[in-house]
């Protein structure tokens, strides 16, 4: 049973992170928990399907399939991210005042939701169709069933849990420091996945240039340790990158602060992100 | 084990039979939540494409940090694992659903 949540447990805290992050992105934003709870249903309703047909995805492409789609995935994600970032470039100011002045945000929805609801979903469906598969087995596989069934529905309440934890933790930051923290934040998430998505190219022959490993942290922080992990998710901690992963990344990176300064308003404004 | 090695030599005999000097016929076996061979030996320094025939009814994932690689094979189905180019060496993975027997190792020579 323990086996079963654990496993479980660290399929959810990844999307859990990508959760925490874009509820904290996104406080005190009208519509925000319906466009959040839309992309967790659609995720959870994607992952079914995804798990249903994971043989056919899996053997399409003469048998790329599956990275390609994970690559897909995540590249859209990493725009969502992106436009997100941009769009609070262009408008976060006066979202700011708006909070300042009034004291909490009463900002009118406009922000770009559907974008980040995406994200929430794609992440759901990404590591939700890795739970089904595993616990659709559990429960095929009769009877030891029931014990590893809990465990996985534990997992997932943890999973849960921790999500709740991350959201709160982040709620702590003060008003004045959260725009940056998030945008910081969703970048650096931005740029994991982009390093990822390279990755699953590779595998599946798609991009095979630059594919010597840098260097081999594994021995210091593994990257399947629950930390390793955590890391993972939030900053795109690789122990063992390739050339193209890294490349990627700082690319994504410097992409993704290259829009916003030339999204932002008025150029007069000092842009704390510019001088990295 | 023994019939299991036999029927690997079969297939390979019919891959070769039918696809003729591919250089990329490697294949790995899960059944009980085991990897058969555990010890996959490979060519060092170029792109191998690696079988992973999963005979269970549950899903396997098969993971490795060290080959970069993170695959769902669904239950009774098969899937292709691509690796490399690998410097010589040994090269863990595991299974992640099942990773208390589901553990295995590429060998690049």
């Amino acid at each position: 049973m323990l086996g079963a949540l654990i496993i479980v447990f660290r399929e959810v805290i990844e999307a859990g992170l990508i959760v925490g992050i874009v509820m904290a992105a996104t406080r005190g934003v009208a519509g925000r928990g319906r466009w959040i709870t839309i992309g967790i249903g659609g995720g959870v309703l994607g992952a079914s399907v995804v798990a249903m047909f994971a043989g056919v995805i899996s053997d399409a492409f003469q048998g790329a399939g599956q990275e390609l789609f994970n690559a897909g995935v995540l590249s859209i994600a990493v725009v969502m991210l992106m436009w997100h970032n941009v769009w609070m470039a262009r408008h976060g100011r006066e979202i700011a005042d708006e909070m300042r002045r009034v004291g909490t945000a009463v900002s009118e929805g406009a922000r770009p939701l559907t974008a980040l609801a995406v994200v929430v979903g794609l992440a759901v469906l990404r590591e939700g169709s890795e739970v089904v598969l595993f616990l659709y087995g559990i429960m095929a596989s009769g009877t030891s069933g029931s014990a590893l069934l809990v465990g996985g529905v534990l997992g997932i309440a943890a999973g849960a849990a921790f999500t709740a934890l991350t959201y709160l933790g982040l709620l702590a930051i003060p008003n004045r420091y959260i725009f940056s923290v998030t945008t910081w934040l969703i970048a650096l998430l931005a740029a994991g996945m982009a390093a990822q998505a390279v990755q699953f190219l590779n595998n599946a022959g798609v991009v095979v240039a630059l594919d010597r490993t840098l260097w081999d942290t594994s021995w210091l922080l593994s990257e399947k340790s629950i930390f390793g992990r955590l890391l993972h998710t939030l900053v795109g901690y690789i122990d063992q990158p390739t050339e193209m992963q890294l490349m990627v990344y700082i690319a994504t990176l410097f992409a993704t602060f290259l829009l916003m300064r030339i999204a932002r308003p008025s150029p007069r404004r000092h842009a704390p992100a510019a001088a990295e | 084990m023994r019939t299991v090695f036999a029927a690997l030599g079969v297939i390979g005999l019919l891959a070769l039979v039918a696809a003729p000097a591919r250089s990329d016929d490697y294949v790995l076996t899960i059944k009980d939540h085991r990897f058969t061979p555990a010890e996959l030996k490979v060519p060092a320094n170029q792109r191998v494409a690696v079988t992973v025939i999963n005979e269970d009814a549950t899903a396997e994932e098969f993971d490795s940090g060290a080959l970069k690689v993170e695959k769902v094979v669904a239950g009774k189905s098969k899937g292709v694992v691509r690796i490399g180019p690998l410097k010589p060496g040994r090269y863990p993975f595991i299974g992640e659903y099942h990773e208390a027997t589901a553990k295995g190792v590429v060998i690049a020579e």
